[in-house]
């Protein structure tokens, strides 16, 4: 470390001294974190974690509010729905549908979006406006719409919600994607890559495709609580998954229709959910943080 | 000669659509000039006047809308792939930005060792040494490899820049104002790296720089550049001296000097540099200048030989009128008489 | 309210700190100097010498939250402005008796409002004009004294309407138009071609002789500094190491980082000799030595200098140097 403090720079502010005198973000996000970590450990265990099976009736046991409320019981913490299914047990299980779907959603779409992203800003040309016209086409389209149309023609279930939420946010990587490279491309070190006649190939995965993977890696946690909001909205118009699979959307749509006399029915899974959401919002906001380069230079 | 610009023209289409074209920016027009090694040849000019678009058409970064860049004799403006691989390999850049032209991901050992595995194959001791060999020649420590950029200081940086440059031992380097983000105690660090740099190992330079002292200071000849042209240019001793063409008289004249008991700088010139979309008629230069006369809106200037093996574009120098302005003289509009 | 007698601007011992997670630092470590009526200053340094943070601490314009002023004290006409709220500050003297340009005319002009509102601007905030023709009034002799030709008629018009050197006198035009007592220019013509840049000069000095302001300048550019300034002061790492009249400075530098700038820059007229390099990097404000901040760099560096940081010594010719080489020529320390 000698050479460090040897070397260590003193003028580092010389001709950018934006962000100098920030002061370093907020600490590890422990809260969002453990949401989260908490969504995967239920979507893993599924079943076995469950204190009830999710799916088994006991009419007798029907509307049993929670814990705290009056008449609640340990037995159903978060209380049981019409069919006297444990709230608690359906949500853990809820947790894999909102897992699977999220996680195959941002996959494809993250792939697809920075992909024609990618390829719209280096090559720009013909490539690019046929590209980003297909992106203004797509983000006029109203997603529910979309939904309503591809559910009609296809099954709903599963598949139809990622291929659902697939095509209406690729879009969302192509754009930003598109705009990151285009600002790489000018940097300095892209042209002297060019100067030293290393090729485009190379000067892709090595110069151009590092800088983005933040982006991509940001813009995937942001768009957790997003994607479960939508699978949640699709199960809960009956165009998503279908009973007797468990959808923490589904169990809002369920829960509709007693929302007067079991409130907790619609408002556990709804928790859930937003839990969720703001995890993955918090979260991103902070790995945004820790991944830009310039903060190391504080 | 080793590095040549012949009659390099570049223009960029603007504006418009897709299917229409609104006009044309006349970048560069018609530059030539040509380096020997171990020499230096600096564009010196205003922002806006082309420098940077003529640095960036000798790395063949962009391809010239007419003319040709010559290495060793040989165009090289068309060529691409591996017909390029001895340019690619000779001629090598520092920029200006020392944050921007180092990729913050990568350790200085990757990026000074970059341009060597493109070209060379050698083994990764080879290539170690040789990047230890550069960082060596630009003072930095061998430790410094293993360091990522946001580590470095501006100026470090920089050096970092020049060793990524040297690692291939290249013929040519393109300077594009290799000092002007560092501080003042910075710049004269890495002025004498450069010119130690060029005595050691006979390179030639192609600087692009704004600053007058620094290209008197550091260059053999000198090319002075308004709106895309080359306006005067040759030995750096004679035009400093002897400026012939009232552009160069202005710069000189308006550059302040770091002495209080130094005449303050003169305002020569009115108005500001043309737009370089629809550069006026006949000389570039004649909306600003002191001495315009009948010719000079209509007719471009024809290239004058002003002696010592200098030339200027000027039509005051067709007319054969004026006495040379010279240094200390007040350059200053009249001085060097209007021709009747 | 203002002390006729009192230098336009004093400024005495003024330390600025900024409390990071890394710890404490002064970019501005104990600064002390005065600007008359119809004088220039030139703050000159390099990047992180604090001579920036010098100009928007006087304004109390301090990062937030980090930045506080420790100590010291701002007099603008004999008022201590360290003493003054928030809201008086702003409500009397920034933009008012204290002006400010900066170096970017782009970021300095609002690209959606004419370039006569942004001009009259001030001159509402601090109602010096109460009625819309009173301040258009006042907003085109502000442009017409920045030498914008047909002022009355550019008030209507747009940044974008105006060349990169019109903005700047625009800017300049925002800054005197409350005909402040001090005008702080920091770094104002840095961006500026050289040709433009002369323009700004000679029109600087014009403003000074017309309104009679106190000008700090703040550059890098030694002959900038040279060419406008009657006093110059040199900073290095939160410190004023040397001040006095600009022929004194140009011309017989006593402090030996003065002197190494003034070698390390190519002249015009000078041919190709080796320039006078300074080595090293300036300190770490986290981590300064106990004595002299140069001394790691210094080419006359002495035991001494490491012991303790050396007093401001008097030169015969009117100048201050903060270094132990001057204490055997100082006429007394000052």
């Amino acid at each position: 470390m000698a050479v460090e403090a040897d070397l260590a720079p003193a003028d580092t502010a010389a001709p950018r001294p934006r962000r100098r005198w920030r002061l370093p973000s907020a600490g590890v996000p422990w809260f969002s974190g453990l949401i989260l970590l908490l969504l995967v450990v239920c979507a893993i265990g599924g079943d076995a974690l469950t204190p009830w099976n999710p799916a088994a009736l006991d009419l007798r046991a029907n509307f049993q509010p929670p814990v705290w409320a009056e008449g609640g019981s340990w037995a159903h913490p978060l209380g049981t729905d019409n069919l006297g299914r444990d709230i608690l047990s359906r949500i853990v299980a809820g947790a894999r549908v909102s897992l699977v779907v999220s996680l195959w959603a941002i996959v494809l779409s993250g792939g697809i979006g920075s992909l024609a992203g990618m390829v719209a800003g280096y090559f720009g040309g013909w490539a690019d406006v046929l590209i980003m016209r297909l992106v203004d086409i797509q983000m006029s389209i109203p997603p529910l719409a979309l939904a309503l149309i591809l559910a009609a023609v296809l099954e709903p279930g599963l598949e139809t919600v990622v291929i659902v939420i697939v095509v209406t946010y690729w879009t969302w990587y192509a754009r930003i994607v598109r705009g990151e490279i285009l600002s790489l491309k000018e940097r300095d070190y892209v042209a002297l890559a060019k100067v030293a006649g290393v090729g485009s190939a190379t000067i892709f995965h090595r110069h151009l495709a590092p800088n983005i993977l933040n982006t991509m890696l940001v813009l995937a946690t942001l768009q957790i609580g997003q994607v479960i909001i939508f699978e949640a909205s699709l199960s809960f118009l009956g165009l998503g998954i279908q009973s007797p699979a468990i959808s923490w959307g589904l169990m809002l749509a369920d829960a509709r229709a007693y929302l007067t006399n079991a409130w907790w029915a619609i408002t556990m899974p709804g928790v859930a959910i937003m839990l969720v959401c703001l995890s993955s919002n918090l979260f991103g906001d902070w790995l945004r943080d820790v991944l830009d380069p310039r903060r190391k230079q504080l | 000669m080793l590095l040549e610009a012949r009659h390099l023209v570049k223009r960029f289409d603007v504006g418009g659509g897709l299917f229409r074209r609104a006009g044309q920016v006349h970048a560069v027009e018609d530059v030539s000039f040509g380096i020997e090694p171990g020499r230096t040849f600096a564009l010196v000019g205003e922002s806006g006047c082309g420098k940077t678009t003529v640095a960036k058409l000798m790395l063949l970064l962009e391809r010239p809308t007419a003319g040709e860049v010559v290495y060793r004799g040989r165009a090289v403006s068309g060529l691409s792939g591996g017909a390029l691989t001895e340019f690619r390999s000779e001629v090598q850049a520092v920029f200006q930005d020392p944050y921007s032209s180092l990729n913050p991901r990568l350790r200085v050992g990757r990026i000074v060792s970059e341009p060597l595995l493109v070209h060379n194959r050698m083994s990764g001791a080879e290539a170690r040494k040789r990047v230890d060999e550069a960082l060596e020649v630009v003072g930095l420590p061998r430790a410094a490899a293993k360091l990522y950029p946001h580590e470095f200081s501006g100026g470090q940086r920089q050096r970092i820049a020049i060793a990524r440059a040297l690692a291939l031992r290249p013929k040519a380097l393109v300077l594009d104002e290799p000092t002007s983000a560092l501080d003042v105690s910075i710049r004269a660090q890495i002025l004498n790296l450069l010119s130690d740099i060029q005595e050691e190992f006979g390179l030639a330079y192609l600087i692009i720089a704004h600053d007058l002292a620094l290209v008197e200071h550091f260059s053999h000849e000198t090319g002075v550049m308004y709106l895309g042209a080359l306006v005067e240019w040759g030995p750096t001793q004679t035009v400093f001296d002897r400026p012939r063409h009232p552009y160069t008289q202005a710069l000189l004249a308006s550059a302040p000097h770091p002495d209080p008991d130094h005449p303050p700088p003169g305002d020569v010139i009115r108005g500001e540099i043309g737009s370089a979309l629809s550069p006026p008629a006949g000389c570039r230069f004649h909306p600003r200048c002191p001495h315009a006369f009948a010719p000079c809106d209509r007719a471009e200037p024809a290239t004058t030989d002003t002696g010592q093996g200098a030339w200027a574009r000027c039509h005051l120098l067709d007319a054969g009128a004026p006495a040379p302005v010279r240094r200390g003289e007040p350059a200053r509009a009249g001085a060097a008489g209007r021709p009747a | 309210m203002t002390d006729a007698d009192a230098p336009a601007l004093a400024v005495e011992d003024l330390v600025m700190e900024l409390h990071l997670r890394r710890g404490v630092l002064r970019p501005v470590d104990g600064v002390s100097f005065e600007v008359g009526a119809g004088e220039t200053l030139g703050i000159v340094g390099e990047s992180g010498s604090g001579k920036s943070m010098t100009c928007l601490s006087i304004l109390r314009l301090l990062p937030k939250p980090a930045g506080r002023i420790a100590r010291g004290s701002v007099r603008v006409g004999g008022v201590d402005l360290t003493q003054l709220s928030e809201r008086e500050l702003a409500r009397d003297w920034r933009g008012r008796r204290l002006s400010m340009v900066t170096q970017d005319p782009m970021t300095s002009l609002n690209p959606v409002f004419t370039i006569g509102d942004q001009v009259g601007s001030p001159l509402r905030h601090h109602r010096i004009t109460r009625t819309l023709r009173e301040t258009r009034a006042r907003a085109a002799a502000a442009l017409g004294r920045v030498r914008i030709p047909s002022p009355e008629r550019r008030l209507d018009e747009y940044p974008h309407q105006f060349s990169g050197g019109m903005r700047q006198r625009a800017v300049s035009a925002m800054a005197i138009a409350c005909e402040p007592q001090v005008m702080i220019a920091d770094e104002p013509t840095s961006n500026l071609d050289v040709t433009i840049q002369v323009k700004m000069i000679e029109l600087y000095r014009e403003i000074q002789k017309e309104t009679g302001v106190a000008i700090v300048l703040i550059t890098h550019d030694m002959g900038v500094a040279a060419s406008i300034c009657d006093r110059v002061a040199v900073m290095y790492a939160g410190r004023i190491v040397e001040q006095g009249p600009s022929r004194a400075i140009f011309r017989r530098p006593a402090h030996p980082y003065t002197q190494a700038l003034l070698d390390s820059i190519p002249r015009l007229g000078a041919r190709r000799k080796r320039l006078f390099a300074l080595g090293g990097q300036p300190p770490d404000l986290l981590d300064l030595p106990r004595g002299c901040r140069f001394a790691a760099r210094c080419p006359k560096r002495m035991a001494r200098c490491d012991e303790a940081y050396p007093p401001e010594f008097k030169l015969p010719d009117g100048h201050v140097s903060a270094c132990w080489l001057s204490e055997s020529e100082a006429v007394h320390a000052a």
